[in-house]
């Protein structure tokens, strides 16, 4: 079968959904390759470098009439989608939710379409989940980006011309595109923060060397893990803490990033005029969301805007075509992913699985029917957080109290003890002979005297310790050495064989335990 | 001959240094100097008694000390460090059986003296040794009391005994590690069955009765049947014990031991054998103790032997065990930062602590953190793995105990189980039906890989499955421990 790529007819766009190396996989995978003439170009790859790469370079009408796959990045204009035939599979990004009529179109021509932007976000899909590799160089070039349009340093520095303060960099949203844009940020040197409503982030912001903007509220956010790992809107009472936040942090900001999209939903206002306002001369706001309104009210979709007060707003929608050669290797490795998951066999031929949870998901058409939405999918995106019971702050009054409770409860506990063990001492004492009472009283101090001692004996020791006990069990030695006497033969026999056996003890226990404590040895 | 006042002031010098060199064992260089204290005290102690007044057959004692040191000296300086349960509890059983002995012996005077004494014979004739003037001068309470402390002394060193051999031969592999118990066929009995915890119950009471029938002055018979029925009671209560739960034995033993001494001295009226006994039975109590914690058992379910009754069925696990070969391990060692490796009785039993030794020797010397996680259970001794590894010359200060290290596994790289099984099963934490549910355990699933090596697919001591090995950062690294960590050496470079 084959495989063809159009010329991208938006304007704009420069990227193309295969490149000279994802053609020469394709090949390995059995296809055909077929590829419009100067569909590369925008990105970086000549004609010359496919044909010899062994894709066939062909007219706009050869790869729509005689491609079985075709793959192309932005969704198809419906003249395009026209040109689709009964049984023709089309890969591109697709935003099924928005484009309906698209959707109309490609069913009736029959066609297969799989848009990847619908691609599950479980781990086994993450070769060809482009949203998140597009979101990653459209993080990156924010950075860029804002620091073209902003006339200073983003690292502190001091020289013999002056001091040079750092740059201020804060991030809304921390998917894909903000942690790459975080990491992009701290890496020029920047001091980056970061917000999410999803508190469960706050570790991978910090593992990317940012500061968590952490909002004080009691209202557990919904689990990111429950939707698939997107963020989900979040209730009024949440809105308003967080605008709050950001007013306060809006005069100290030098560059502000926003990225906070909820699928299939307009964006969310989080940066009001007001904060741009209270912002600093000659400071940058780069917005990821204008693509569906924006983040900030201010963004104009595709237009670079500057405030009365100086703020630069970039509402660009094209961040990843602007990167066009590094993110058409990177899309077209998506692609390739793809078409290998359709391709088990590696034959070049396409087997369209509908039981597969990914490739179930990305499909929006399938067969003459429209296949959107697609059933939840049957593995969890993300493995559920554990809820988490956080250990309430008690209060010092609460401490103190507590701890009063417990000194209270220890010393009912040892008064208890104390009596029980003096009313069986005055039992035994009142029966017991003197003589008696003396050892009594040896013993029950020496036996208080050993728990104080081995409770301070390293666990590494223990093995030394119970040799060394063994040794001084050997004591018993002792009485055997009190009894050697003529009374009786079977006495001294029985004598003699304790102290010899009582010897080997001694000898044998402080023996072996000089021999261990001699291999202790520090590094 | 010394006078009675030397030989206490001796007697209180040696308990002195008794207790100083337990003292010692809180830091592995103090324990140095500590056991000279131990070796001095233990000479002040027999010299004094050997040259207090009254002691007889001086060319006997000195036959049997020489030949006991002989023995004592030559085992102490063969046993290998993987045999140092064996010798522990060997060692034991001769105090035990030396109880036995010495309180039939106090008996046998008490019932000689006694004649003398009737027969009008005057106390310089009767040509006594020091225990038996003391004997001579005791009045009827007195000797009532003697004879409850000859009783539990031979009832605790019996027990002793016998518990300390059978826990000698399931440790050297001599009898099975299975926990066993004699169930008397219902045929036979008119009880429906006689299971072992009655027998036990039953010994127990009839060890009573004999001490009773003792106390109203039945003769020294009973006293032997007494020894012979508690042997059997320390030989069954052993016996139903698992290899496992062999660290709780050991130290239980320990602390019998110590108890033994201690009813001696009260026998004898001997103080330095009753501080010395008391010492020693507590610390054995103490270690049975921190023992139990750490398996998260009581002391009782322990000393009754296997485990107790199952609240539900177990967790299924999922998944399948991945092997990895040496190529593979050698690779992610390399790669790695931080390494902590956790013994097991495995490793002692394949006497791989050299190679292991070795093997972090080498990773040392390419500037990684490796480490040592210690189980307070792991092995059959308390400390048994700190042994071992100091024997192979690992440095202590990188050999450290669960609490420390527990916490660091996140931020490790690589984890390598050898030979260990139940102390590191999630299954203690996450799964309440498990039979080891909420016994504290090493959490080297935590970290980012996981290297189990063991010999087969088989399940540990507890027979419960473990899921770390199905985990998806574990990989098994089969085959014996010492073959295989031998043969990531030339990998390492």
């Amino acid at each position: 079968m084959k495989v063809g790529v159009p010329k991208e007819v938006a304007s704009g766009e420069a990227r193309v959904a295969m490149t000279p190396a994802s053609a020469r996989d394709l090949q390995k995978l059995g296809y055909a390759c077929l590829v419009q003439e100067g569909a590369g170009v925008a990105a970086g790859f000549g004609d010359a470098e496919y044909s010899e790469a062994g894709a066939k370079v062909v007219t706009g009408d050869a790869v729509w009439g005689d491609a079985d796959v075709v793959a192309k990045v932005q969704p198809p204009t419906e003249t395009e989608a026209a040109a689709l035939s009964r049984g023709q599979t089309l890969i591109s990004f697709v935003y099924p939710a928005a484009n309906e009529k698209l959707l109309e179109i490609a069913r009736d021509n029959g066609a297969n379409v799989i848009a990847i932007d619908m691609v599950p976000r479980i781990s086994r899909a993450q070769k060809m989940d482009a949203l998140s590799s597009m979101a990653n160089i459209a993080g990156y070039r924010a950075v860029i980006e804002a620091g073209s349009n902003f006339g200073r340093f983003f690292t502190g520095q001091i020289t013999a011309a002056g001091k040079v303060p750092p740059a201020k960099i804060l991030v809304v949203g921390a998917g894909v595109a903000g942690l790459a844009a975080i990491g992009t940020a701290t890496s020029l040197g920047a001091i980056t923060y970061a917000f999410d409503v999803r508190p469960e982030v706050a570790e991978q912001i910090e593992s990317m060397g940012a500061e968590f903007v952490a909002l004080e509220f009691d209202d557990q956010q919904q689990d990111g893990a429950a939707t698939g790992g997107y963020a989900a809107p979040s209730s009024p009472e949440f809105r308003e803490k967080q605008l709050e936040k950001f007013r306060e942090l809006a005069p100290e900001m030098d560059i502000v990033i926003t990225t906070a999209l909820i699928p299939n939903r307009d964006a969310p206002i989080l940066w009001t005029r007001d904060m741009v306002e209270a912002m600093k001369p000659g400071s940058v706001i780069v917005d990821l969301a204008a693509e569906r309104g924006g983040n900030c009210e201010l963004t104009e979709k595709d237009e670079k805007v500057v405030t009365d007060n100086g703020v630069t707003i970039v509402g660009y929608t094209d961040f990843p075509s602007r990167m066009a050669a590094q993110s058409s290797l990177l899309y077209a490795t998506n692609v390739r992913h793809m078409i290998a998951d359709l391709t088990p066999e590696r034959n070049g031929e396409v087997v369209h699985d509908m039981e597969d949870d990914v490739i179930r998901g990305a499909t929006v058409t399938f067969g003459g029917e429209i296949t959107y939405p697609p059933p939840p999918p049957k593995v969890q995106a993300i493995a559920a957080q554990p809820a988490k019971a956080s250990p309430r702050e008690q209060t010092p009054e609460e401490r103190k109290a507590g701890e009063l409770a417990a000194f209270k409860e220890a010393t009912k506990r040892q008064v208890a003890l104390l009596v029980v063990g003096g009313l069986l001492m005055l039992l035994v004492g009142s029966y017991a002979p003197a003589s008696f009472m003396q050892h009594f009283i040896v013993f029950a101090l020496a036996v208080f005297v050993g728990f104080q001692v081995i409770w301070n004996v390293q666990h590494a020791l223990h093995t030394p310790l119970m040799s060394v006990t063994n040794a001084i069990s050997g004591i018993i030695i002792v009485g055997a050495l009190l009894q050697i006497g003529a009374v009786h033969w079977v006495v001294v026999f029985l004598s003699f064989v304790s102290v010899l056996i009582a010897s080997i003890n001694v000898v044998g226990g402080f023996l072996v335990t000089r021999r261990m404590l001699a291999m202790f040895q520090k590094s | 001959m010394l006078s009675n006042g030397l030989v206490s002031a001796a007697y209180i010098a040696a308990s002195v240094l008794f207790i100083l060199s337990l003292g010692g064992l809180s830091n592995q260089e103090s324990a140095k100097r500590a056991i000279w204290y131990g070796i001095v005290g233990m000479a002040i102690a027999i010299l004094a008694t050997v040259l207090s007044p009254g002691i007889q057959n001086l060319a006997l004692i000195v036959v049997a000390v020489a030949a006991g040191a002989f023995v004592g000296q030559y085992v102490a300086a063969r046993v290998k460090m993987t045999e140092m349960p064996q010798l522990v509890a060997a060692l034991h059983s001769f105090v035990g059986l030396a109880a036995v002995f010495i309180g039939l012996n106090a008996d046998i005077m008490l019932n000689a003296v006694t004649e003398m004494r009737e027969a009008g014979m005057a106390l310089e004739e009767a040509g006594l040794t020091a225990f038996g003037e003391k004997l001579w001068k005791k009045d009827a309470t007195e000797i009532a009391i003697l004879k409850v402390e000859v009783f539990l002394g031979i009832v605790i060193g019996a027990i002793t005994f016998t518990g300390s051999v059978v826990a000698f031969g399931k440790l050297a592999g001599k009898v099975s590690g299975k926990p066993k118990k004699l169930m008397l066929p219902s045929e036979k009995m008119p009880l429906p069955v006689i299971s072992g915890h009655w027998l036990n119950a039953i010994a127990t009471v009839a060890c009573l009765v004999l001490g009773f029938l003792y106390l109203d002055g039945s003769g020294i018979w009973t006293m032997v049947v007494v020894s012979l029925v508690a042997g059997f009671i320390g030989w069954h209560l052993i016996m139903g014990i698992g290899g496992a739960d062999m660290p709780v034995v050991v130290s239980m033993l320990n602390s019998y031991s110590g108890w033994a001494a201690a009813a001696i001295g009260f026998t004898l009226g001997n103080d330095l054998l009753i501080v010395t006994g008391a010492l020693v039975g507590s610390s054995g109590a103490i270690l049975s103790y921190i023992m139990c914690r750490a398996m998260n058992r009581h002391f009782v379910s322990v000393i009754l032997g296997g485990f107790g009754g199952d609240g539900g069925p177990a967790a299924e696990i999922a998944g399948e065990q991945i092997a990895i070969d040496a190529d593979g391990v050698a690779t992610a060692l390399g790669e790695a930062e931080s390494i902590i490796i956790v013994p097991g009785y495995g490793m002692a039993v394949a006497q791989a602590q050299a190679s292991v030794s070795e093997l972090t020797r080498k990773l040392r010397a390419q500037g990684k953190d490796v480490r040592f996680a210690i189980h307070p259970v792991a092995g059959r001794l308390p400390g048994h793995m700190d042994v071992l590894l100091a024997e192979a010359k690992v440095p202590y200060d990188i050999v450290l105990e669960m609490d420390e290290i527990n916490e660091d596994f996140p931020d490790t790289d690589v984890s390598i189980v050898i030979g260990s099984n139940d102390i590191v099963n999630p299954a203690a934490q996450d799964d309440p039906n498990s039979p080891i549910a909420g016994m504290p355990v090493l959490e080297v699933w935590k970290s980012k890989q996981v290297f189990v090596s063991k010999r087969g697919q088989g399940t540990g001591y507890a027979g419960i499955e473990n899921p770390l090995f199905y985990k998806e950062n574990t990989r098994m690294f089969y085959g014996d421990a010492k073959d295989s960590v031998n043969s990531l050496l030339p990998k390492i470079e």
